[in-house]
């Protein structure tokens, strides 16, 4: 199956603003979320997109 | 051996001729290796020599033999068949898609071309058999330079203008002028992007121009001749390093964003502008008559 343009991951430093779907990746800081998003990004085949400053998705398209 | 003989070799060689001077390797960087080109000449061969043969048969009244003209025709529709399939099949391990526009316009090309191999060996046949060999000659020159003038569509520097804009950032998202291309969360990719990345804006010069730009198909052809050309800063893993060609929708202009490997301005407008403007992308608003009867 091939998903596209699905939210694959959340990753977030504020924990009121995730939806309740995908995988969500809580992070204590900015960077911390930066590096999630790297990875997450090179694994998932995905791309990091931001959504406000505390809130990135992770989407294939 | 009857009279015939010398103009069919004649005009089989003319067919050759032409083919071969079609088969150049040429912005569409296809085909490139050996085999793929005499795949192309044997079937220009086999062309030529259902075009030689043509004059002699209806001279000899025998008008039942050009029935094999039909074999001939549905022969070259599998050429096309063979093209896209082939050239499709490729499309998914390309870092930059030719897309299906570009794909299928090079497919009609390698069809088209095989039915003017046809026309050329006709003609030089036709002319060697009514006049002598030197205006069979003559011919075959005259097809040449014919053919090279039709078969060279416009280009894109014939139909837009285009400048270089640097790439920004507005937040997170990418912008080329006042063009959005994408969102690009991560820092680093943003730094990547900045320091690779390049923007062009393609104006249309006229409306017709604006819906042919505004063609996916063709969007993705800048964007792969343009990897071709000047190398792609991208790899598998890697979605958000991605050219990507975006519409104004207020005034018709396309922004380009490439990543090219070598970063050299001129070079990089010179091979946008040489970018062919696909038979399969172009509109003509204009021609529509709103006042015609029978029409909207």
């Amino acid at each position: 199956m091939v998903i596209e343009k699905y939210i694959l991951a959340v990753i977030t430093t504020n924990k009121e603003k995730v939806p309740v779907a995908p995988a969500v990746f809580y992070c204590d800081t900015i960077e911390e979320m930066n590096t999630f998003g790297a990875n997450l990004e090179a694994i998932l085949d995905g791309i990091a997109h931001k959504l406000s400053d505390d809130v990135f998705i992770i989407v294939k398209h | 051996m009857n009279g015939f003989m010398s103009p069919i070799i004649v005009g089989i060689v003319a067919g050759v001729i032409i083919r071969l001077f079609m088969l150049r390797s040429d912005y569409r960087q296809y085909p490139t290796y050996l085999h793929g080109k005499i795949i192309h000449i044997a079937l220009g061969v086999i062309a030529a020599g259902l075009g030689s043969i043509i004059v002699p048969a209806l001279m000899q009244k025998d008008y039942t033999a050009i029935t094999f003209l039909t074999i001939a025709a549905s022969q070259f529709r599998e050429v096309r068949n063979m093209e896209r399939n082939t050239l499709t099949g490729l499309d998914d391990y390309e870092l930059v898609k030719r897309g299906n526009t570009y794909i299928e316009g090079i497919a009609i090309a390698f069809e088209g071309r095989n039915y003017l191999v046809i026309l050329t060996s006709l003609l030089v046949n036709a002319t060697y058999i009514y006049f002598n060999i030197w205006f069979a000659i003559l011919a075959t020159i005259l097809c040449v330079l014919g053919c090279r003038k039709l078969m060279s569509g416009s280009t894109l520097k014939d139909i837009v203008d285009i400048t270089y804009v640097e790439p920004r950032f507005d937040g997170a998202g990418l912008y080329v002028d006042n063009i959005y291309i994408m969102n690009i969360g991560l820092p680093a990719r943003q730094e990547e992007v900045l320091r690779y990345g390049m923007g062009f804006i393609l104006k249309p010069k006229n409306f017709n121009v604006r819906t042919t730009i505004a063609n996916l198909g063709q969007r993705q052809a800048i964007l792969h001749d343009t990897a071709v050309a000047l190398g792609v800063y991208r790899d598998s893993g890697t979605p958000a390093l991605v050219p990507l060609a975006k519409r104004d929708l207020d005034d018709g202009r396309v922004a380009v964003f490439i990543l090219p490997q070598e970063k050299d301005i001129d070079k990089a407008i010179k091979v946008i502008g040489n970018v062919p403007t696909l038979e399969n992308a172009i509109r003509l608003p204009s021609k529509i008559d709103s006042n015609e009867k029978g029409l909207l």
